[in-house]
C-alpha cells in the first residue's frame, strides 16, 4: 500500500467535520424554517439594524484591538528578541504563558479586578480586556519571526552607512511583517467572533457579533443565525487573503 | 543469458509524472564485479540503484535475479542491501542495535547476533563502538556503521547510493582503499553510484556511465577513460580538449586547421567528427621538424602536481595542456600530438533537425513557439514539416520573454574557439546552439531564430 | 539606559498581564464568598475543592472530571488519526497535498464560533444525538490539526531514506512503523498530543454548542453558567491558581529543557 493512501482516513475525516459543516452554513442560511430556498435571511441582515450596528461595532472593537496589540505587542516582541537587551529564557515563557490558560477565566478576573476598583465597565474596559486577552498572540508570532532572522541582515544595513534608526524601519521591520501578519490574524479573527468574553467585560452593555450569532441559535433561529454566521464567514475570507496563516506559529511553541 | 550475471535489466524504462528519468536501459552485473554508475545529478543512476533494490518499480522492462524476475518481491525480501547516501542510521538506536537490526528481524539467536556484529565492527575498525550514541559519531564514523549494518546481513549484492559524498576529500580517498580492499575480501557484487568520476575510475571494475536517463557508456576505466563514445563522456571523465574536425579518410584527421595522423578508421571521407586529446597528451617540442604546430602561452598555474596552462594556437584556438614543464606567460612554443593519443567520435548530429507544422505561409509552429519563416510556397497550413537550423543560426537573448521560446543552458561544451551549448526548453525538448558568448550553466535565455534560417521541407506521411 | 527603559516597558506589562491572575491566586487563601473582600488566612477553599464538600464544590468537581475526560479522549484520538494523516500528507504531492494542507489550516483559522455554530448544524442535520461522543468529536476535529504540524517537521527532518533503511535491512511495512518510524515521530506526536490537549480545555464556544441538552458541563461551560448567574463560586479561586501554577511549571520546565537542549547542539 502506498504511504500516500494513509491520509485517506483523515481526508475522510475532514470531509464530515470541516467541509460539510462549512456547507451546511450555506445550506441553513439559504433556507427557511421548512427547508424551502429563500432569501429572507440574507435581507433580513441587511434591514436589522441592531444586527448591523453590532456587525459594525465588533469590526470596530476588533480593528482597534487589533491596532493596540501591535502597539503594544511589536516593541515587546522586539526587546524579547534582542539579545543586548533580554538574555532570559524565562521571559519569553512569562509573555505567552496566558495563551495556554482558559480566555474565559482570565476574562472574568479582568471584569472581577474592574468591579473591585469600582471601574464602570464599557468600552474602554472590554478594549483593555480584550487587549489583555490577546496581546500574547501577538507578540509570539514577531517575537518568533525576529528571534529567528538571520542577524547578517541589520549588518550588512549597517555596514552600508545606515544609521540604527533606518536599520530598524529599513531592515527590521519589513524582514518582520510575516510575524506582524501571523499576529494580526490570531488577534483579530477570535475579537470579531467572540462572545461571552464582551459580555463579562461590559455587563452585556456592548454586544458583539458572535453574540448574536449565539443568540439567535440558542433561540432556535438556526436559519438566520446560520445566515449572521456566513456574514462572518466571509469576513474571515478576506481577512486572510491579505494574512498569511499564522496558528501556525503556536504549533511552534513546544 | 550468461550463466555468471547475477543481475539482468532489460528494456528497463521509469518515468516520474510525464519525466521519463530512465529510458529503455539494458544493462547486466556480473557476480563479485564492482560496477559503477556514473553520471552527474538527475541522470538516473540513483533511480537505478532504486530500481535494483526495490523501493521503486519500473513501468517496462524487467529486473531479474540470477534468471529470474524479482519485479513482485518488496525490497526487505530481496537478498540486497543498501548504503544510503546519507547513511539512514536510526537515530533513536545506538550502533550495537542498528547493526543488528536486520539480524532480530530474522530472529537470529543472541549470541550469533552478537557474534555478526562485532565481526562486522572490526572489519570497518569500528570495534568498541557498540553502545555509542549515532548522532555522537563523525561523517566518516558514522558511513562505517552503516557500511558494517548492510554486511552484517551477508547480502549478496551491495547498493551504495553516493556513501562518500558528505565526507571530506582526505577521508574520502582514505575509505574508498577500505571499500576496495572490503570488495576484495567479501567477494560479493558491489554496485556503487557516484557523480564523481576520479571515484568511479579508482574502485570499479565496469563503469556505467549515464545521462539524460540513458545509458551512454559502459566499460572498464581506462576503456571509458582513454576511448571515449561520445563528447559528453569526455567531457565528464578528466580534462579534456574536444574539438570539432574532419575526418579526412581512415587515419587522417584535420582540427584546429592542421591535419594530424591518427590510429582510428571507419569514420568515412571528409565527414564531420569530434576528437578529444586530453591535456596530458598535448607534448612541447624544440624540435621543429617534429612539431605540428604553434601557440602562444596565454595562462600558467601550478596545480601541484603538474602546470596547467591555456595556449593560444597560430589558427586561433584555445587548448588546454598540462605539463611538468612550466612555461612562461607569451612565449611562443612548439607542440605535437601523438596518433595513439587523438581519440575520434563520432558526432552524434551536425544541426538541429525538429519536427514541425505549417501556421500559414510564413509561420511555422515548432517546439511549442510560433516562427517567422520565410514565405514557403507550395506548403499550406497544417502541412508537416521538417525544420532544420545550424547550431550557430540559434540567437539566444538574455530575458527569457524576448525570445520566441524560454530555455536553460543545461550542458555546455567549450570546443576550443566557441562553446556548444544545449538548451533545455521549457516543455522538455533540446536545442543544440554553437555561440561565441559565455554562458553558465542554469541561465536562463530566451531563443530566437531567423526567419532565413529555418530550412522548411515537407515531411511525407507515412 | 536603553536597556533600563526596555527593562521597565516589559515589567509594565508583564504587571498588567499578571494583576488579575495574581489578584485571583491571592484571594484563593480566604474564604470570602466575594471576591476583593478578605476575611482572614485560610486553606478552607482548597479543602472544599479536594472533597467536594459543599454543593458547588462537587458540580464543579465534575466539571472538571469531564473536562479531563473529553480532553484525553480527543487529545489521544487526534494524536493517532493525526500522525498517519502526517505521514500520508508528506508522502503527497503536488495539488493533492495543498489541498490536504488547506483544509488541515481551516479548523485552526475558523473562529470557535464558526466551528461551533457549522458543528451544531451538523449533528442536527444527521441527526446525531449530542452529548459527551458529539463534543469529544468536535474537540477531534480541531484538535488534530495540531498534531498534522507538530508531526510534519519530525517527518520533514527525518532522514528521507530512513523507512526504505528498515525495509532494506529486511523489516515488513508494519515493522518499520513500529520500529523505526513511530519512535522517531515520538516527539511530535507528544507535542501534538499536548497542543491538542490543551486546546481541548480552553474550549468554551465549540462546546456550548455541541453540547447538546444533556447537561453536560465542562470547567469552561461551568465558569459560563456561574458567571452569568453574578459571582463565582469561591472554589474557582483555588482550581484557578493551582491550574495556572501546572501550566506554568510545564512550559518553563519543556522550554528550560528545549533551551538547554540547543545550547549543547551547538
Amino acid at each position: 500500500m502506498k504511504r500516500s493512501h494513509w491520509s485517506i482516513p483523515y481526508a475522510v475525516f475532514l470531509g464530515i467535520f470541516v467541509v460539510l459543516p462549512l456547507l451546511l452554513i450555506l445550506l441553513y442560511a439559504l433556507q427557511d424554517g421548512q427547508g424551502h430556498f429563500t432569501l429572507q435571511n440574507i435581507t433580513r441582515f441587511f434591514s436589522d439594524a441592531d444586527a448591523l450596528g453590532t456587525f459594525a461595532v465588533s469590526l470596530e472593537i476588533a480593528i482597534e484591538n487589533t491596532l493596540l496589540c501591535i502597539l503594544l505587542g511589536y516593541p515587546a516582541a522586539w526587546i524579547l528578541a534582542n539579545r543586548e537587551l533580554n538574555r532570559s529564557a524565562v521571559t519569553i515563557v512569562l509573555f505567552i504563558l496566558p495563551m495556554w490558560i482558559n480566555a474565559l477565566m482570565r476574562t472574568l478576573a479582568t471584569a472581577e479586578l474592574f468591579n473591585i476598583f469600582g471601574i464602570p465597565l464599557g468600552k474602554g474596559t472590554l478594549l483593555f480586556g480584550m487587549v489583555y486577552d490577546y496581546l500574547p498572540f501577538m507578540i509570539y508570532p514577531i517575537y518568533n519571526v525576529l528571534v529567528k532572522m538571520d542577524k547578517s541582515y541589520p549588518e550588512a544595513a549597517q555596514d552600508l552607512g545606515a544609521t540604527p534608526w533606518k536599520v530598524f524601519w529599513k531592515v527590521t521591520v519589513p524582514l518582520s511583517l510575516p510575524g506582524v501578519s501571523s499576529g494580526v490574524l490570531m488577534v483579530f479573527m477570535p475579537t470579531v467572533s467572540t462572545f461571552a468574553i464582551s459580555e463579562f467585560l461590559t455587563n452585556n452593555k456592548i454586544k458583539l457579533f458572535g453574540t448574536i450569532i449565539q443568540e439567535n441559535i440558542n433561540a432556535s433561529m438556526w436559519n438566520y443565525g446560520a445566515a449572521l454566521a456566513l456574514f462572518m464567514l466571509i469576513i474571515i475570507g478576506i481577512s486572510t487573503l491579505f494574512t498569511r496563516d499564522g496558528k501556525e506559529a503556536e504549533g511552534a511553541l513546544i | 543469458m550468461a550463466g555468471d550475471h547475477i543481475i539482468d535489466l532489460r528494456h528497463v524504462s521509469k518515468r516520474f509524472g510525464d519525466k521519463a528519468v530512465l529510458e529503455d536501459i539494458n544493462l547486466y552485473i556480473r557476480k563479485g564485479e564492482f560496477v559503477t554508475l556514473l553520471g552527474p545529478s538527475g541522470c538516473g543512476k540513483t533511480t537505478t540503484l532504486r530500481l535494483i533494490a526495490g523501493f521503486l518499480a519500473p513501468e517496462e522492462g524487467e529486473i531479474l535475479l540470477d534468471g529470474k524476475d524479482i519485479s513482485g518481491i518488496p525490497p526487505h525480501k530481496r537478498p540486497f542491501n543498501t548504503v544510503f547516501q546519507r547513511y539512514a542510521l536510526f537515530p533513536h538506536l545506538d550502533v550495537y542495535d542498528n547493526i543488528a537490526f536486520g539480524l532480530k528481524l530474522q530472529k537470529v539467536p543472541t549470541d550469533e547476533i552478537d557474534r555478526r556484529v562485532r565481526k562486522v565492527l572490526k572489519m570497518v575498525s569500528m570495534t568498541d563502538y557498540e553502545e555509542r550514541d549515532v548522532d555522537s559519531l563523525s561523517g566518516g564514523q558514522q558511513q562505517r556503521v552503516a557500511i558494517a549494518r548492510a554486511l552484517v546481513n551477508q547480502p549478496r549484492i551491495l547498493l551504495l547510493d553516493e556513501p562518500l559524498a558528505a565526507l571530506d576529500l582526505k577521508m574520502r580517498k582514505d575509505m574508498q582503499i577500505e571499500l576496495k580492499e572490503m570488495h576484495r575480501e567479501l567477494g560479493i557484487t558491489f554496485i556503487y553510484v557516484t557523480h564523481d568520476q576520479e571515484e568511479a575510475l579508482t574502485l570499479s571494475d565496469t563503469i556505467v556511465v549515464m545521462d539524460e536517463g540513458k545509458i551512454q557508456q559502459i566499460g572498464t576505466p581506462t576503456d571509458i577513460y582513454n576511448e571515449p563514445v561520445n563528447s559528453f563522456v569526455a567531457d565528464f571523465i578528466g580534462e579534456s580538449n574536444i574539438l570539432n574536425a574532419t575526418m579526412i579518410r581512415d587515419r587522417r584527421v584535420a582540427f584546429i586547421g592542421h591535419e594530424f595522423d591518427c590510429v582510428d578508421e571507419g569514420f568515412g571521407e571528409n565527414n564531420p567528427v569530434d576528437v578529444v586529446v586530453r591535456p596530458e597528451d598535448i607534448y612541447f617540442t624544440r624540435d621543429e621538424a617534429r612539431a605540428q604546430f604553434r601557440a602562444t602561452v596565454r595562462s600558467c598555474v601550478f596545480k601541484g602536481v603538474h602546470y596547467e596552462m591555456y595556449v593560444d594556437t597560430d589558427t586561433g584556438f584555445e587548448l588546454m595542456i598540462q605539463n611538468y614543464d612550466a612555461y612562461p606567460v607569451g612565449s611562443e612554443v612548439l607542440l605535437y600530438i601523438d596518433p595513439d593519443d587523438i581519440q575520434v567520435m563520432r558526432k552524434e548530429r551536425t544541426c538541429n533537425t525538429f519536427e514541425g507544422e505549417m501556421v500559414d505561409e510564413t509561420h511555422v509552429k515548432l517546439l511549442g513557439g510560433s516562427f517567422e519563416c520565410l514565405p514557403q510556397p507550395g506548403l499550406t497550413a497544417g502541412d508537416a514539416v521538417t525544420v532544420q537550423v545550424d547550431f550557430d543560426k540559434v540567437d539566444l537573448l538574455d530575458h527569457q520573454e524576448e525570445g520566441v521560446l524560454a530555455g536553460e543552458v543545461h550542458f555546455l561544451l567549450y570546443k576550443g574557439d566557441h562553446y556548444h551549448l544545449t538548451i533545455l526548453t521549457e516543455d522538455g525538448d533540446h536545442i543544440w546552439v554553437d555561440t561565441d558568448d559565455i554562458w553558465d550553466k542554469g541561465d536562463l535565455v530566451g531563443v530566437d531564430i531567423a526567419p532565413a534560417d529555418l530550412k522548411i521541407c515537407k515531411r511525407n506521411e507515412a | 539606559m536603553k536597556k533600563v527603559i526596555a527593562q521597565i516597558y516589559l515589567w509594565i506589562l508583564m504587571i498588567l498581564l499578571y494583576a488579575p491572575l495574581v489578584f485571583i491566586a491571592i484571594f484563593s487563601f480566604t474564604e470570602s464568598k466575594v471576591l476583593g473582600s478578605w476575611s482572614g488566612f485560610s486553606t478552607q477553599l482548597y479543602e472544599n475543592l479536594f472533597t467536594g464538600r459543599m454543593q458547588e464544590s462537587a458540580s464543579l468537581i465534575s466539571a472538571v472530571e469531564n473536562t479531563l475526560l473529553i480532553a484525553l479522549v480527543s487529545a489521544a484520538v487526534s494524536m493517532a488519526l493525526g500522525t498517519v494523516a502526517a505521514i500520508g500528507i508528506f508522502n503527497l504531492t503536488g495539488r493533492k497535498r495543498r489541498a490536504l494542507s488547506f483544509l488541515n489550516n481551516i479548523p485552526m483559522i475558523n473562529p470557535d464560533v464558526i466551528t461551533g455554530v457549522s458543528l451544531f448544524l451538523l449533528f442536527v442535520f444527521l441527526h446525531f444525538s449530542q452529548g459527551y461522543l458529539s463534543v469529544i468529536l468536535s474537540h477531534i476535529s480541531f484538535g488534530t490539526p495540531y498534531v498534522v504540524l507538530s508531526v510534519l517537521p519530525k517527518l520533514q527532518q527525518m532522514n528521507p531514506n530512513i523507512y526504505e533503511a528498515a525495509l532494506d535491512l529486511g523489516a515488513t511495512p508494519g515493522q518499520a512503523l513500529r520500529k523505526v518510524l513511530v519512535p522517531l515521530l515520538r516527539p511530535g506526536m507528544i507535542s501534538g498530543f499536548i497542543l491538542a490537549f490543551t486546546m481541548s480545555l480552553d474550549d468554551f464556544a465549540v462546546t456550548f454548542f455541541t453540547r447538546g441538552t444533556i447537561g453536560l458541563e465542562t470547567l469552561s461551560t461551568f465558569i459560563y453558567a456561574d458567571a452569568r448567574k453574578g459571582g463565582l463560586t469561591p472554589e474557582l479561586r483555588p482550581l484557578m491558581t493551582l491550574i495556572f501554577l501546572i501550566i506554568l511549571v510545564l512550559l518553563l520546565f519543556i522550554n528550560l529543557r528545549q533551551a538547554k537542549m540547543q545550547k549543547a547542539n551547538e
